[in-house]
């Protein structure tokens, strides 16, 4: 299990180097001048080029790129121009509020999802496959800007249940004692329960915004790969075992339909946790993807890369958990470990 | 036989609800087993068969509904039973062994935990011996080593060893009546026999009752005391096994008998009695037919036809033929990349252990085998589909073994070797139509161009084998199984190949859809100077269409010579168990 995870993160390595080289040339590549963009619009010719000699543009593109491996190899992913902080201290600060945001909305979607999704699959053509199917249909074709704005101004402002979308905690709070980064375990780390319930409350509209957005796929799976396995010889031969609905259902047709979901939740999950700058900023939302996005307007070369490099490491991680996950539950995968 | 029967179906009628209306699947059926009976149920494909006997254990999918008539098992009315009544019967009186083994157990549970799931369904042992009961059942259906194979998934079991895990699972509870639906279609024939020993033994010693559904009427005879024979959703006849054999009163039953390939019979006298007199091709084939091969064919027995036993004219010759494979995985390659350690002399296992044998022009050679014996890998490489490790193969004179299998599709002599494969549905695209698929290979190797031409051959392969013009322009999903054979054989013989490679043909066919199909093939074998490689592991067919026969086993070559010689006189011991396994009915000949 040990060596089997190891060689999967060695084979990581050659990934890892080929989006180094790419987000670097890439950004280098995409229109627009960081120098003239920093000295501002009155600016004259000396003051950018002086700019640039002092952030080193003005050396040819291998040296750039050997100095920014090298910077890379002390763990210092360089400075965002636009704030004047190290780009590995905003992404500390910020992955963690786009972590929490993204597991919880999958966590509340998971919770519904799978449910709705065995369920239809068990009672095709009854009243909750078609809830199903609607509840799938309107989660991916609302887009989540518009979702969050109709529950902040639902929740906030016509019925005055959830605080100003305005970020992770009231004003009045302040944040816990840094442990995981994640409010809700730090509060209660500290046994702070005013400012759990504030961060929850802060957390709960962005969450569930995302959740609606991502139950589509995931009940979606859920009920086809169910109908498949419901279908299957296996079940069958359980059936004429005798054996309850329950334990039917449960150990011989969910086991195996999870595998599909499995994937389908890792792919979105991803998704979630980089793409969901619309969400962060309908909710000033302090996470990274926001983050990105305004570096990425900047031409605020350092931030994008950053970025780019913590989502391939975030994936690497994240795929490998899945398969160790696979492992678990199909004695099939293990042998090829 | 007691007065009261265990299983009594009266008048069973079941129906299906499709978006077609309301379909009957089985109509009127009445069926009745004694305690300790064993009674075949034998049908082809579409008689009800395997739907009745869902119908028993009330194990009908969602669309399905018993319409009409009672099913009494030892005094319950199944009909009326509530669904937690019919749990308590499934199980622990009623039990069914499935078609297909390895599907139908659960691919992620341990075999030992999926009969425990049983065992506590039915409360049949206290939780802290369960596990000593699992191994008990295992041991009685004769698992090696049961203690470890309790922890074992079905995919690390052999097809034969997975049936057993199944039988064990039918019967761990002692249920009165065992119902069998197909159990041992698409395992070897000596498994076949060893499974079907088993569930004999097992069930006379509980005395038990069997229903056996099966396609075979061969395997019905050799095990049950009485035979019901379905067509069409009902019942056409009831007897007892002998004396349905030697005296089939119904027209369908004399044709299922006919159909069975048996000992003693010739390709012809397969076909039902009306046909076998006429060709089944259509005439205008017949017509283009050499008369001197046309009346062999018709006439006298197909087999004793001249084979080119002479070396110097043979087809295709193969000498010394070896493939062998890694016996390591994937992750052995992984660490020979990253560990300093020199790599470890890899172990082989060889698929093909230095076989040498040839083909002769016009000839028809049988490779039997069972599974794993490395039949399909030859046929593979004489394909030039895979590549071989060592040996030669030489086909019309020329060395094709050391044509790497891309650069073989660019040679002519792609054209001369073509393939029917064994499974007429998967091998079709289900997105060509049946024209589509035949012009396939006329369009990637043929010199045909033009639409016109190209659908002026189509029609010309498709009356060759007998599939109706207006067919042509149908997908596959919309053809019956075997009009789906006659496609791909169409495909096959599309380039004039001088050499067909048979892969069982027709392994997924019914028995009387595989005697038309085995006489067309004998037909066009004749008229085309074709040769076959037959690839099969069904004796009594090889016996009726090759003119000799390979016996392979474990990758070698146990025997061979004429079908005569090696399957009514064999020599080798393997050959020899082989043909004892063979179920044989006492047919009237």
């Amino acid at each position: 299990m040990l060596t089997m995870i190891g060689k999967r993160l060695m084979f990581a390595i050659p990934s890892l180097i080929g989006v180094v080289i790419v987000t670097f040339l890439l950004t280098r590549a995409l229109p627009g001048d960081p120098a003239a963009y920093f000295a501002g619009p009155a600016a004259s010719k000396e003051a950018i080029e002086q700019i640039r000699k002092k952030l080193g543009f003005d050396k040819p593109l291998i040296e750039q790129f050997f100095r920014y491996t090298s910077d890379l190899a002390h763990g210092d992913f360089g400075t965002s121009l636009t704030t004047g902080q190290p780009v590995a201290t905003e992404i500390r600060n910020r992955l963690p509020a786009s972590a929490e945001l993204t597991l919880l909305g999958l966590i509340i979607s998971v919770s519904i999802a799978i449910p709705l999704g065995v369920l239809a699959a068990t009672r095709p053509g009854s009243w909750i496959d078609h809830l199903c199917r609607v509840t799938t249909t309107a989660g991916v074709s609302l887009p989540v800007f518009f979702t969050g704005l109709v529950l902040v101004y639902l929740f906030y402002f016509r019925l005055g249940w959830s605080p100003a979308p305005l970020g992770r905690l009231d004003v009045f709070y302040s944040a816990p004692a840094h442990v995981t980064g994640f409010y809700l375990i730090d509060a209660l780390i500290a046994r702070d329960f005013e400012t759990f319930r504030s961060a929850l409350s802060q957390l709960i509209l962005p969450a569930a915004t995302l959740a609606i957005f991502s139950l589509a796929p995931i009940a979606r799976m859920t009920r086809a790969s169910m109908l498949a396995v419901l279908a299957s010889d296996f079940v069958r031969t359980a059936r004429a075992s005798g054996l309850s609905p329950s334990t039917v259902i449960v150990t011989y047709a969910f086991r195996n339909a999870m595998l599909p979901v499995i994937t389908t939740l890792s792919m979105v999950f991803s998704f979630l946790l980089g793409a969901n700058v619309l969400v962060e900023k309908v909710f000033a939302w302090p996470g990274i993807g926001s983050y990105a996005v305004e570096a990425l307007i900047s031409s605020d070369f350092a931030p994008v890369q950053g970025f780019v490099l913590t989502m391939a490491v975030m994936y690497v991680l994240l795929n490998l958990f899945i398969d160790i996950l696979y492992g678990v539950i199909d004695p099939r995968v293990r042998l090829e470990g | 036989m007691t007065a009261q029967p265990l299983l009594d179906v009266n008048d069973l009628t079941v129906e299906f609800t499709t978006r077609r209306g309301i379909v009957k699947a089985v109509q009127h059926v009445n069926i009745s087993v004694a305690k300790g009976e064993t009674l075949g149920i034998v049908g082809e494909s579409g008689s009800g068969k395997s739907v009745t006997s869902y119908a028993v254990m009330r194990i009908l999918d969602r669309a399905g509904r018993i319409a009409e008539g009672s099913v009494m098992f030892s005094g319950i009315d199944v009909k009326a039973a509530s669904e937690s009544e019919m749990r308590d019967l499934r199980g622990r009186e009623i039990s069914m062994i499935f078609q297909n083994p390895r599907a139908a157990l659960n691919p992620i549970r341990k075999v030992g935990d999926q009969i425990e799931d049983v065992l506590r369904q039915h409360v049949q042992s206290a939780a802290s011996d369960r596990g000593e009961k699992a191994i008990e059942a295992l041991e009685q259906v004769k698992i090696a080593r049961p203690r470890e194979r309790y922890h074992a998934y079905p995919f690390e079991l052999s097809g034969g060893m997975c049936q057993r895990v199944v039988i064990a699972l039918a019967l761990a509870c002692n249920p009165q009546l065992l119902i069998a639906d197909e159990p041992t279609t698409g395992l070897d024939v000596t498994t076949q026999k060893a499974v079907m020993d088993l569930i004999v033994e097992l069930t006379k010693r509980r005395h038990m009752s069997t229903i056996l559904i099966t396609h075979d009427l061969g395997l019905a005879a050799a095990y049950c005391n009485r035979v019901v024979v379905m067509e069409k959703g009902r019942v056409v006849e009831t007897a007892k096994s002998a004396d349905i054999f030697a005296r089939p009163e119904h027209p369908y039953t004399r044709k299922l008998m006919r159909a069975t390939p048996r000992i003693g019979v010739s390709l012809r006298d397969l076909l039902p009695e009306e046909e076998a007199a006429v060709s089944p091709r259509a005439p205008t084939v017949m017509a283009g037919l050499d008369p001197a091969i046309h009346q062999s064919s018709e006439g006298m027995d197909p087999r004793v036809k001249p084979g080119g036993d002479d070396l110097a004219k043979s087809l295709l010759t193969v000498e010394k033929l070896v493939k062998e494979y890694p016996r390591q995985g994937a992750s052995a390659v992984l660490s020979k990349l990253f560990s300093r350690k020199p790599p470890v002399e890899t172990e082989v296992f060889r698929a093909v252990d230095g076989i040498s044998f040839h083909v002769g022009r016009g000839e028809s050679v049988g490779l039997v085998g069972e599974s794993g014996c490395g039949k399909s890998t030859t046929s593979m490489m004489v394909m030039r589909l895979l590549d071989q490790t060592s040996g030669r193969i030489v086909f019309d004179g020329e060395e094709i073994g050391a044509i790497m299998p891309q650069a073989f599709a660019r040679l002519p002599q792609r054209k001369s070797i073509q393939m029917v494969f064994q499974d007429p549905t998967d091998s079709l695209n289900p997105r060509f139509t049946a024209a589509r698929a035949i012009a396939d290979p006329i369009i990637q190797l043929g010199d045909i161009r033009g639409r016109d031409a190209l659908r002026a051959r189509c029609e010309k392969l498709a009356d060759m084998v007998g599939l109706p013009i207006n067919l042509l322009d149908r997908f596959p999903h919309q053809l019956s199984g075997g009009q789906k054979a006659r496609v791909g054989i169409a495909r096959a013989i599309a380039l004039h190949p001088k050499l067909v490679i048979l892969d069982e043909p027709t392994a997924a066919l019914d028995v009387s859809v595989q005697a038309v199909v085995l006489n067309l093939l004998q037909d066009l074998k004749a008229s085309m100077g074709m040769s076959y490689l037959f690839v099969s592991h069904d004796l009594n067919v090889v016996r009726l269409l090759c003119d000799r026969v390979i016996v392979m086993r474990a990758g070698r070559i146990v025997e061979q010579g004429s079908s005569e010689r090696v399957l009514g006189d064999p020599q080798d011991a393997y050959t020899k168990e082989l043909l004892t396994a063979i179920p044989h009915p006492p047919l009237p000949v």
